[in-house]
């Protein structure tokens, strides 16, 4: 008999229909709209690399000392340089990074003593060869410019 | 004498895998049947072999770290916590406690998240697709906080050796505690899913016993060996880390077969959300990395360092000739040895219950080829 009321006023698709109900509330979708919206990654995000410039002089802050050179596991980083004779300095001509073969470990980021080379926030690096993924001084500094969609 | 037809043999090869979804990567299974039954089973491996440890060799010791994220790239951080112990150990170099602390946190977070992803794929197999959603779900929220922490989900590369390259962020006691206080409920959430389902525990119960006797022969360990009623955790019999601080039960079971294993997994996720409770509570002040040399460079010996990963016993044997690069690195994955007990298991049973066994090992392929 009760279970027969149960199934007249079907109470069990009430008690599974409230489940349901309870997680309907906004704050419990996870669902990301991709190409529409851009997903915010974490502040110490590993991304795209970068070569940051000084931002009051323009020029770049690398100092050629090639540390990141040494610490990356896959030797993919290539830093070329020329002396200039009359300063001393060692002045960047070239810094090419292979980000095809990169793992974005962070170790070139920590070894670098200038806060130039560093591991930026940008994650959208797909290239339509791989040439294009080998990247040079002007592309490190300028970074990645994917084709930004809007709904 | 009659020619001997395809009718006549009683016995069919079948091959399992390297495609199939159950095998958990790209496992093959070579399965001997005598009609739904298993006579014998066959494991071809090495679809994801990449050489870590020949990779090992040509490397300097903190430019390997990255790597070993790879073997068992569901528990990286466990990977990587296994590395640097081995190696500060062969330099005389323990971490800071604070360091210490926050690695425990992040290792049993990592634990919990490994488990999550088991469990989602294990019930997947059976056919119980809800948990899976679900378990992903808490998984995401402790990605998100290695993703707030080091600044990568997966491969995450979050310690150096001699201690950590990141000081924890702000917030980051919070949103563990928040991951904890939200992880409880959820377990018992998946236990009203699974642990009394009718076709759960058919699926599962007497499947693939392998009994206390029969794991150490095999050289099994992890939540395997624990459902055979063997009280073995190597945070509790050599704690490193500081583990010997924090209190956590060691869950066992008597069945030892593929439903125990589950319990007792279950059980190992209550007591990592324990002990993150316990070391997040107070984690000391202090520096977060020991005064590491620019070149690591460990004086010439040997050195065995295991470690209790999600799936057993992880160990790093490292052998330095003093040079800044290791002559050698052997890993003992657990996965990789865990595997090798799918014969004693499958033989007798049904091609429906191979999923389960295998599921049940809980295997991920990059540790077992590496």
């Amino acid at each position: 008999m009760r279970k027969l009321l149960r199934t007249i006023f079907l109470v069990d698709l009430a008690q599974g229909l409230w489940v349901t109900f309870r997680s309907q509330s906004t704050k419990n979708i996870y669902t990301e709209q991709y190409p529409a919206e851009r997903p915010k990654v974490a502040e110490r995000y590993r991304g795209a690399p970068r070569l940051n410039n000084n931002p009051d002089t323009g020029e770049t802050l690398c100092i050629c000392c090639d540390l990141c050179g040494f610490a990356c596991p896959e030797q993919l980083i290539v830093v070329s340089s020329v002396r200039n004779p009359e300063t001393r300095r060692k002045e960047l001509t070239n810094f090419t990074y292979d980000v095809s073969r990169c793992m974005f470990c962070g170790l070139c980021e920590d070894a670098c003593p200038v806060d130039c080379l560093e591991l930026t926030q940008d994650f959208e690096i797909a290239q339509y060869s791989r040439e294009g993924l080998i990247w040079d001084r002007q592309m490190l500094e300028e970074g990645p410019k994917p084709t930004q969609y809007s709904s | 004498m009659a020619t001997q037809t395809f009718l006549d043999a009683n016995e069919l090869v079948l091959n399992m895998g390297p495609q199939h979804p159950s095998t958990h990567g790209v496992l093959r299974v070579i399965l001997n049947l005598d009609g739904e039954k298993i006579l014998g089973t066959d494991c071809v491996i090495g679809y994801l072999h990449r050489g870590v440890e020949k990779i090992a060799e040509n490397r300097t010791y903190p430019m390997f770290t990255p790597y070993v994220d790879r073997m068992d790239y569901v528990a990286s951080i466990s990977n990587g916590l296994g590395y640097c112990l081995a190696v500060e150990k062969l330099m005389n170099l323990p971490a800071p406690p604070r360091a210490e602390a926050v690695r425990v946190i992040l290792t049993e977070l990592n634990r919990i998240a490994s488990h999550l992803v088991w469990l989602g794929t294990h019930a997947l197999d059976i056919g119980a697709i809800t948990p899976l959603f679900y378990t992903m779900r808490e998984r995401e929220e402790a990605l998100k906080i290695f993703e707030n922490y080091c600044g990568a989900r997966l491969t995450t590369h979050a310690f150096r050796i001699g201690g950590l390259q990141y000081e924890t962020y702000d917030g980051f006691e919070e949103q563990v505690k928040a991951f904890c206080d939200a992880m409880e409920p959820r377990i018992d959430e998946y236990e009203t899913l699974l642990t009394g389902n009718r076709i759960w525990i058919d699926r599962l119960k007497g499947i693939g016993i392998l009994t206390a006797a029969e794991c150490k022969q095999y050289g099994v360990t992890g939540p395997m060996l624990r459902a055979a009623g063997v009280k073995w955790d190597l945070r509790k019999a050599f704690p490193y880390s500081g583990y010997e601080k924090y209190e956590f039960d060691i869950p066992t079971r008597e069945n030892a077969d593929t439903y125990d294993r589950y319990i007792v997994r279950m059980q190992e996720m209550r007591q990592s959300v324990r002990i993150v409770r316990q070391a997040v509570a107070n984690i000391p002040d202090g520096p977060i990395i020991a005064k590491v040399p620019k070149v690591v460079k460990p004086v010439p010996g040997e050195v065995y360092v295991s470690i209790e990963a999600p799936k057993g016993e992880l160990g790093y044997y490292v052998v330095s000739d003093g040079t800044n690069q290791p002559y050698r690195v052997r890993v003992r994955p657990p996965s990789f040895i865990n595997l090798q007990s799918l014969e004693k298991m499958a033989k007798g049973a049904l091609i429906a219950d191979i999923v389960a066994i295998i599921g049940t090992i809980d295997i991920v392929l990059g540790e077992v080829d590496r």
